[in-house]
């Protein structure tokens, strides 16, 4: 592959789609798709050609558009007119109204604060490129981050425009991502990997697996800028195995990639060889910590060791290996091509560019959004999330997955950032959002975030195996009403052991939905404590 | 386990007391060596380190968190915390967690007065056991012509498992289930007596910390664990090479 190539690939694209007056996108991404969408791309494409527009139209699946709640979500380009709530039965409503066309009663909005709001540098290919074709993600200057690289930039350059960028690591820590690649480009040793966690597991968060399923180039370019920027030769994605189709996508992409030389030995006529492999995870939440999944790679029981020594220095069979999150790798290549300080023009004074945020729970707009760092909760939760539906009030936003807290309304204003949400007891985590209304009760959602950690412990360490075991105990004595003033004492005991003895960042952020619950919602606490002395 | 195979001499402070140290030793190791005491269940020297049962944790200046004395290595003047209220707090809790884990009566165990989780509280001054006990229901595997499994009594340190690799190298234990449903196991999940790999070493019997693993034929507090041949076994591989 050379640069011209690269090029001639993208007109060869914007030739082909000059050819066609339309182009319609049904969206294929795992949420849709669980609702027939392939029936009604088949659907769509069928009644074309009974139209004679097959020809014309352009009709193909694409990735995430983000609204998971109304679809399947079609949309008609370049025009960008949506519809919702498509199926099989109804697509005569899009292929009807190719033409402006009266407004039908799926018209979905594609001016509404959900998606004129957002912000998409992760996300800007999702719902546009079809992710199984290569040429389309070239067709929107894929790869070439990749080539700028190996041609104009030495590998401390990339690291120092990484450092510049100010991005941070998105899988949760938010652990500055320059350093991290400095870090290991500086360990020492001829053999070194690259390692993409994607094995997303907290509950509600659907990040990652949108991406993958949307834009899989994205990563492995990503991978492959890295892979350069520290001297790696080999890289693993390990994906969790209950993501099947985001499986697939990946396969068909590393296999698209080496055929075109973008994977493989000598990328753009260098020196540079990189080969990628996918390795599945089993089902355990601990694989996402990163000592685990090395371990899990490696073919042992998927439990964490302690660090220091960290994978920069000693990881992937004892090699310096560089680990970074889905997202993070989806950040690389557009920071490349467009540079370090416009990435870095985005966000707050610590937080730089955008975060994809997994919207769930009591909200109208569940879906997939990205915005830039420092918006609130507010905007987010009620301007693109469109509120709480049936006008119920708002009670707390938990974000952070099973490692996060509950945030409740009087902190709403603050600008969403890695610091503000740990200053509130809460973490930014992977970007699962979940919101809940006045009808939730603290004590169980605490409950069911501990019945998580309990069940997904792996088992290794003390405090983690039993203290989660224990505070979930108590907590069933909460939600029982059978709790005395004395388990409440225990618990908040017991939370400060696990906390702070626990071997993994599972173990030691376990108890922060409990913290930040008796925190902010104590009295839900004291209710049933109290209810269960009137009792007597 | 140093950086290159040089060896640098260090010097730090333990509780406020000057030590030296190998660049290849560990905090526990040096604590030992200049008879700080530090409980410990998971680690024992001659076998490999994995910071499981959090009782060595120790404070160092400069770290936000608390870090596992067995698997810290050194490092030039390193200031290191073995003990103070917070520090024993935590330990108690801890072995109050174990407790309350399985079924572990002293009265009625092989391994009374030769135990170390008993051992371990008795110093600690552990008197009662503040978290309510979980009684499982576990079964007891005495299959084996020799030996007896007692998972109520077992503590998940690894030992066995550790030992059995790492020295016997015949990998008859591993670990199965996750959280609080995790046991030992031999072979995949077979009764021990009917496990090929098994060359009836004894020698998981032997590290085994309570009473979990025991010698048939052994009634109650009969069952003194005999451990000694674990440091003979590495010192002499060692002069080997």
């Amino acid at each position: 592959m050379t640069l011209e190539e690269l090029q001639e690939i993208k007109a060869g694209e914007e030739l082909a789609r000059s050819q066609k007056k339309k182009s319609i996108h049904v969206c294929v991404a795992a949420g849709c798709m669980s609702q027939n969408a392939e029936a009604v791309l088949n659907t769509i494409e069928g009644q074309l050609k009974e139209k004679g527009l097959a020809k014309e139209i352009d009709v193909k699946g694409v990735g995430c558009m983000g609204l998971c709640a109304a679809g399947p979500l079609v949309s008609i380009e370049p025009e960008n007119r949506m519809f919702q709530e498509i199926n099989p039965a109804n697509a005569f409503l899009v292929t009807d109204n190719l033409e402006k066309g009266k407004k039908t009663t799926n018209d979905l909005a594609s001016d509404s604060p959900f998606f004129k709001r957002q912000y998409k540098i992760v996300t800007e290919n999702c719902g546009v490129i079809n992710p199984e074709r290569i040429e389309e993600y070239i067709a929107f200057d894929g790869y070439l981050g990749l080539y700028t690289v190996l041609h104009d930039l030495d590998q401390n350059e990339v690291v120092q425009n990484l450092i510049k960028s100010g991005l941070r690591g998105r899988g949760g820590g938010g652990y500055p991502t320059g350093l991290k690649w400095s870090t290991v480009a500086k360990a020492v040793g001829s053999k070194k990997y690259v390692i993409c966690n994607a094995d997303e597991g907290d509950p509600g968060a659907f990040m990652d697996r949108s991406v993958l399923e949307s834009d899989p180039h994205r990563i492995l370019e990503g991978m492959a800028i890295a892979a350069y920027a520290i001297g790696a030769d080999e890289g693993f994605i390990y994906v969790r195995a209950e993501y099947p189709l985001a499986i697939s996508r990946l396969k068909v992409a590393i296999k698209q990639a080496e055929r075109k030389g973008l994977l493989g030995n000598n990328i753009f006529g260098t020196t540079f060889n990189f080969t990628i492999s996918i390795r599945l995870g089993a089902g355990a939440f601990v694989c996402g910590e990163e000592t685990a999944l090395i371990a899990s790679i490696e073919g042992g029981r998927g439990t964490p060791r302690p660090r220091p020594p960290y994978p920069a220095e000693s990881g992937l069979w004892g090699k310096p290996t560089l680990i970074n999150n889905v997202e993070t790798f989806a950040n690389i290549a557009p920071i490349i091509r467009k540079g370090a300080d416009w990435y870095a023009s985005i966000g707050t004074e610590t937080s730089k560019g955008t975060k994809v945020f997994a919207l769930a729970g009591q909200v109208v707009n569940t879906g997939l959004i990205e915005v830039p760092m420092g918006m609130s909760l507010r905007e987010i939760i009620f301007d693109i999330g469109g509120g709480i539906p049936g006008g119920r009030k708002f009670k707390a936003v938990q974000t952070g997955g099973p490692s996060g807290g509950c945030i409740p309304e009087e902190f709403l204003d603050i600008k969403v950032d890695y610091e503000s949400l740990t200053k509130l007891g809460s973490i930014m985590g992977s970007g699962g959002m979940i919101v809940m209304d006045e009808n939730s009760n603290m004590v169980d959602v605490a409950r069911y975030f501990m019945e998580f950690c309990m069940s997904e412990s792996c088992g290794k360490c003390v405090p983690c195996r039993v203290g989660t075991a224990q505070i979930y105990d108590i907590l069933t004595k909460f939600a029982e009403r059978r709790a005395t003033e004395a388990d409440l004492t225990l618990l908040e005991e017991l939370c400060d052991v696990v906390r702070n003895t626990s071997l993994c960042g599972l173990g030691q952020s376990s108890p922060n939905p409990v913290l930040s619950t008796l925190k902010y919602f104590k009295h839900e606490y004291m209710e049933r404590i109290q209810a269960e002395v009137n009792q007597e | 386990m140093a950086a290159n195979g040089q060896i640098k001499i260090f010097t730090l402070k333990i509780d406020g007391k000057d030590v030296s140290a190998r660049s290849d030793q560990t905090v526990l190791q040096v604590c030992r060596e200049n008879e700080f005491f530090i409980p410990t269940l998971c680690h024992l020297e001659g076998l490999s380190n994995i910071g499981a049962c959090r009782l060595c944790m120790v404070e160092v200046a400069g770290q936000r968190k608390l870090l596992p004395a067995c698997t810290t290595m050194v490092s030039e003047a390193m200031e290191v915390t073995t003990t103070n209220d917070k520090l024993a707090h935590y330990r108690k809790m801890t072995l109050e967690l174990i407790f309350s884990e399985r079924n572990h009566t002293c009265s009625v165990c092989v391994s009374n007065n030769h135990c170390e989780l008993q051992f371990l509280s008795q110093k600690l001054g552990i008197n009662h056991i503040r978290v309510p006990y979980r009684f499982p229901k576990f079964a007891v595997d005495a299959s084996h012509p020799y030996f007896i499994l007692d998972h109520n009594r077992c503590i998940l340190c690894t030992r066995c498992v550790r030992v059995c690799d790492e020295i016997e190298g015949a990998h008859v234990w591993d670990v199965s289930g996750r959280g609080i449903q995790a046991k030992v196991i031999t072979e995949l999940n077979q009764p021990w007596g009917s496990a090929d790999t098994c060359t009836q070493c004894g020698k998981c019997v032997n590290v085994c910390p309570v009473g979990a693993l025991s010698e048939k034929g052994r009634s109650v507090a009969e069952n003194t664990k005999r451990s000694g041949f674990l440091p003979y076994l590495t010192a002499r591989r060692k002069e080997k090479i």
